[in-house]
């Protein structure tokens, strides 16, 4: 990369591609400000992001190898009278812990001396090496997602088309590089624009190749080979069809740059057994599982519930399951309203349990049958695209870019400019920064929290039914199988995130231990693992990671927030970083 | 959205936008001229084609248009071979198909694809079907769409089977949907008719046809599974509510001579029919005593050309002996029909009929698995009643389910039911008056015929409405006291063999039924609304009334009632004014 100076003054500098982040990035561009965006790593939106499966490869080492110990030059020789030197560290230090990958795909022939699954299926857990000494032998596919990571990630860049600041970035063209950089097939997507939700009959993939696919059972070279065809997101997360971020997409027409699926089915995991919740007025009357009492019962609860009444708020000291109970509403009907629809603890007030389902329901039949959508291509799809917003309107995008360290005008507590990672003093009126960059050194107030995450490549659905192509948000409430309550969201081939014939499973939840302690005994509940007992036509993980992730719901420094473990999205409200968020509001 | 560029309006905008429609509105009035006179001179030439289609892309709803179109069609069908055709009528389809995304719902964009989809050498009904259900998964209720729809299944011969599933599917995305259940309606009796034994009632006489319209038993449980579902769901949806209505309800009767009644001393006939019909217009044939009898047929009342019920005078003398026995014969060319009726020595009135109870006329006979289905019906259907207590739907489907299992039994609960429904529903509440005026009248029917009398009394039951008068044809003494009737309609002239009518303390004003009724001999209107002599002109058509009471009606007050009663009743002997 030729090491071109930047302009040395901005209104806004902005480190780390997240989704807040990218969010008022896009917000300054559209008013005006020259805004400058960077990122230490050479990919976009930062935990947010979506990977390739070779990509995500390369970033499990990444991860496991950890940050090299970079040496901080000193910069005080850029100083002016009256100003001081806040470092910034090396992010990524915490955020990403307990990596932990097995592979149960049977590898092919010439792939010989294999040790991994050995290993995997014998020792169990095995810390960090069973990924690391896998992928040693598979040099082969190691290079080749070497490739494409470096692939991907120019592409990206160009598209932003931020090296040079070109400002003039027509949204014609930024789409078609989009299109040509995932050059994948799109038609079956949900536009949200069009706000017209098409019929999922049809079959973007050829059938053909699907089921053939899934007789065979697919090796992990055809993952490797297959592995563009994963978008895998690091953080698990839908978006409420009336949510806040729904909203924002189509107020600033950034929704223009993506599409997106509606969630077909709700399922809930109970007494070990997986049962699809009745949530729209369509579903109650298809439902089997429910006696026409219990529909009459729980569609007079889901239209009474939306307007606010009398009882509501003698309810408003007790906890909603209470609210619930007294509704005369059966078990099957409580668990359902309770865990898959408000998605609330049993302990939760009435008050908020009440919001949590009007929210729910507010959402619903907006683009669809269920609330929630999720966008084509992955999560990471959404930074990527308020940065594209942000560069259509002159943003300046850099990877692999990073600020070591602000001036602060000491007088006035203001950060005046900062310093880059190339020594070039940059000047701005403000500075937002993702929480990693801030490093542990001011976090010492609040205990993190982390959430357990894990990723699955299954060869069938948890659910079969008759599309194969589902999407399906799977609540499995706490005590089911693990301690905390585990969202999990089954992505089909369709979503273009896994290959054809596979499906990709992300589970969620608040840690306890580790993500494999906290997961890992569902998993081999839900699916079938060699570690699983009986096989029972449980659809076999292919491969699988485990990690624990910072929780961004509690604020590591003041007035931020990151990847909360709900799959409500937060919007650029309440989510923006540092101190700056009270400039926001002056944007 | 901050950054928003915001849109003129400014006067000077308005200006341009106007000259523009402007200019739009001339090129398509020179346009239409131009289509009208080429029409004029008989011109059918592909520029005419081209000029409509420009006018019709932009206006779907021209219908002349179409209907010149049509006739360049038809021209270019003479001239050119039907391969060129096969061309020219897909591009009109894809033209089409554009209109219809101007508006789904054009009348003329529809009619015409059936036009050009009918004409096509080689039509391709997938594709359309699949046009259909494009459409109709935009709008599920584009009523176009399913007539079109109709015709495409019903040409391309789509199996039933597969039709039902398409009903299953819409129904299943969104049940409130009148089309889709409708159309379930129509499939069913075909897929899973109700099998013949079933529908022959048991002592039934005149076989039946081979269409019940009826489904077997086994479908059914699942129909009522299916709406069921759909009810509890949403029980403020009227369609499936509809739906269920049609599921508890009955086949059309079929059209049969019930009754045919001769009486002696009149030297008259009366047929009854199981349904209206037209006697003057299809044969009524009368065969006395093995000879052909040439008569002339009535109607009860000038009012009805088509009437359950027929009579006839004979000529004077052909049975007026006491002493001798005739046999009559009654064809009824309609469907081949035909009824005997002996009239015995010494008798001087005869009949031969199905009562009601025999053509299960108000209910069928269950089976015991249906009547237990039913009962589980009534049972879940009332819980349903339990949480929505104020739900007319659900009111009025216990109601039906009760008179579908025992309409007497339940008599009671039926009145307390009706009462909470109309005031539930008070802005139907006349017609759920009507609408129990006829159940009871029903079960008074049932009663009657059960005990084998001639006498219908029906007092003090809030009646609002007469029906089922046919029935009454052989009554001799009706008391409708303590009701609320208004009128006696021109039916009430059915009851051929009335001798005493009360109608005491109703709110009567009309007498327009009480017409030629020749055994008519009393009377009694006590407490009525009976205000003017001519009131009670039909009166004069009774030949036989001796006993009149009108005490109670304003016309008692009227100056010279009673000379102005006499002059036009002078039959009447006994008036109590």
């Amino acid at each position: 990369m030729a090491a071109e100076d930047l302009p040395s003054e901005f209104d806004v500098v902005i480190l780390g591609t997240g989704l807040t982040e990218s969010v008022v990035a896009a917000a300054c561009s559209r008013v005006g400000q020259k805004v400058l965006h960077l990122d230490r790593r050479s990919y976009y939106a930062a935990n947010w992001a979506s990977f390739t499966f070779n990509a995500l490869l390369t970033w499990i080492q990444e991860q496991q190898e950890g940050p090299q110990p970079e040496q901080v030059p000193d910069w005080s020789s850029l100083l002016e009278e009256g100003e001081e030197l806040i470092h910034l560290s090396n992010p990524d230090l915490d955020s990403i812990t307990n990596i932990q990958v097995f592979s149960y795909a049977s590898e092919e022939e010439e792939e010989v001396p294999d040790t991994t699954k050995e290993e995997a299926s014998a020792e169990g857990p095995l810390e960090a090496e069973s990924a690391d000494s896998r992928e040693e032998e598979s040099a082969e596919a190691e290079e080749e997602s070497a490739e494409a990571e470096e692939g991907s990630a120019e592409a990206e860049e160009e598209s932003a088309e931020a090296e040079e600041g070109s400002a003039e970035a027509e949204e014609g063209s930024a789409e078609a590089q989009e299109g040509s950089a995932e050059g994948q097939e799109k038609e079956q997507a949900i536009n949200l624009k069009g706000e017209e939700p098409e019929e999922d009959q049809s079959h973007p993939v050829s059938t053909s190749g699907q089921s053939e696919l899934t007789r065979k059972k697919i090796s992990y070279a055809q993952l490797v080979k297959e592995g563009r065809r994963f978008n895998i997101d690091l953080v698990s997360k839908l978006l409420f069809s009336r949510g806040s971020l729904v909203d924002l997409l189509i107020r600033s027409n950034v929704s223009r740059y993506t599409e997106f699926k509606n969630v077909t089915r709700i399922l809930t995991y109970r007494h070990g057994n997986l049962q699809q919740v009745p949530c729209s007025r369509a579903d109650v009357f298809a439902s089997r599982q429910l006696s026409v009492v219990e529909k009459r019962k729980l569609m007079r609860f889901l239209t009474s519930c939306v307007e606010e009444t009398e009882t509501d708020q003698a309810y408003s000291n007790h906890p909603y399951l209470k609210f619930l109970q007294d509704q005369q509403l059966g078990d099957n009907l409580q668990h359902f309203l309770l865990h898959s629809i408000a998605m609330v603890t049993e302990d939760t007030p009435t008050e908020a349990g009440l919001a949590a389902t009007r929210h729910f329901l507010r959402s619903l039949g907006r683009y669809g049958n269920s609330p929630f959508l999720f966008p084509v291509y992955g999560l990471g799809e959404i930074p990527q695209c308020f940065c594209r917003m942000s560069a259509v309107f002159g943003g300046i995008y850099c990877l692999r870019h990073s600020v070591s360290c602000l001036i602060l005008d000491k007088d006035a507590n203001r950060c005046k400019a900062v310093i880059d990672s190339r020594g070039q003093r940059i000047s701005c009126s403000h500075f937002v920064v993702e929480d990693g960059y801030l490093g542990s050194k001011r976090t010492v107030t609040t205990p993190t929290r982390l959430l357990s995450r894990a990723v699955l490549i299954t060869d069938s659905s948890v659910l079969s039914s008759d599309s194969e192509q589902q999407v399906s948000m799977v609540t499995i409430p706490p005590g089911e199988a693990c301690q905390s309550a585990v969202k999990m969201v089954e992505l089909c081939s369709s979503t273009m995130t896994c290959m054809p014939g596979t499906y990709l499973v992300h589970l969620t939840c608040q840690s306890v231990s580790s993500a494999f302690h906290d997961l890992s005994g569902l998993v081999t509940r839900m699916f079938h693992t060699p570690e699983s007992q009986e096989p029972g036509g449980r659809p076999a993980v292919l491969w699988s990671l485990y990690f624990n992730m910072v929780d961004g719901s509690v604020p590591r420094v003041e007035g931020q927030g990151l990847p909360s473990n709900v799959h409500v999205c937060s919007g650029p409200e309440g989510s923006l970083d540092h101190e700056h968020n009270i400039k926001q509001v002056r944007f | 959205m901050h950054g928003r560029v915001k849109v003129k309006t400014t006067a000077q905008q308005e200006e341009e936008k106007r000259k523009e429609r402007e200019k739009k509105l001339k090129i398509y009035v020179a346009a239409r001229d131009a289509c009208f006179s080429k029409r004029k001179e008989g011109v059918f030439d592909d520029e005419a084609l081209h000029l409509t289609q420009q006018l019709l892309s932009s206006n779907p709803d021209f219908a002349t248009l179409w209907n010149y179109r049509r006739e360049i069609l038809m021209h270019l069908e003479s001239i050119r071979d039907p391969d060129e055709m096969q061309k020219i009528y897909e591009a009109e389809l894809s033209f089409l198909e554009a209109c219809l995304k101007v508006n789904p719902k054009s009348y003329g964009s529809w009619h015409h694809r059936g036009w050009v989809s009918a004409r096509l050498p080689r039509p391709n009904w997938t594709r359309e079907l699949s046009l259909c259900d494009r459409c109709l998964s935009l709008d599920d209720r584009n009523f176009h769409c399913w007539d079109y729809r109709r015709m495409v299944v019903k040409v391309s011969g789509v199996p039933a089977d597969q039709e039902l599933e398409f009903t299953d599917r819409l129904i299943g995305s969104n049940f409130s949907n009148y089309s889709s259940w409708h159309y379930r309606s129509t499939l069913l009796p075909g897929l899973h008719p109700q099998a013949p034994e079933a529908c022959q009632p048991p002592g039934a006489s005149s076989p039946r046809g081979p269409q019940s319209h009826r489904v077997c038993e086994e479908q059914l449980l699942k129909e009522y599974e299916l709406v069921q579902n759909a009810f509890f769901t949403d029980p403020n949806d009227q369609s499936a509510w509809f739906y269920y209505r049609w599921l508890l309800g009955r086949a059309e009767r079929e059209e049969m001579i019930s009754c045919v009644y001769v009486s002696r001393e009149d030297e008259r006939v009366a047929v009854a029919f199981s349904r209206p019909v037209n006697a003057k217009s299809v044969g009524l044939l009368l065969v006395l005593d093995g000879q052909p009898l040439r008569v002339d047929w009535t109607s009860v009342h000038p009012r009805f050309r088509h009437s359950p019920v027929w009579i006839c005078d004979l000529p004077p003398g052909t049975i007026n002996d006491v002493t001798n026995e005739h046999n009559l014969t009654v064809h009824w060319t309609g469907n081949h029909a035909h009824r005997d009726c002996a009239l015995y020595t010494g008798r001087t009135e005869s009949w031969c009929r199905d009562t009601a109870t025999d053509q299960e006329l108000f209910r069928s006979e269950l089976s015991v698995e249906k009547t237990s289905v039913l009962q589980s019906e009534l049972q879940s259907v009332k819980q349903l009643q339990e949480l929505e207590p104020l739900n007319k739907w659900c009111l009025l489907t216990i109601i039906l389910l009760m008179r579908a299992l025992d309409p007497l039994g339940y008599e009671k609960e039926t009145l307390t039911y009706f009462q909470t429904l109309k005031e539930v529903d008070s802005m139907r509440s006349e017609y759920y008056s009507d609408l129990c005026s006829k159940f009871m009248i029903e079960n008074t029917i049932l009663k009657m015929e059960y005990a084998e009398v001639r006498v219908f009394s029906i007092c003090d039951r809030s009646l609002t409405s007469l029906c089922h008068l046919d029935q009454l044809l052989l009554v001799t003494h009706i008391n409708l006291s303590s009701n609320q009737l208004q009128r006696l309609p021109p039916q009430f002239a059915m009851l051929q063999c009335l001798e005493v009518l009360e109608a005491d303390n109703n709110f009567l004003e009309n007498l327009e039924g009480v017409y030629h009724l020749p055994r008519l001999q009393e009377v009694s209107l006590k407490n009525n609304k009976i205000s003017t002599l001519t009131d009670l002109q039909p009166l004069a058509s009774c030949p036989q009334l001796k006993r009149l009471d009108l005490r109670g009606n304003p016309v008692t007050q009227a100056a010279s009632v009673e000379s102005g009663l006499a002059e036009l009743l002078p039959s009447v002997t006994d008036l109590l004014l």
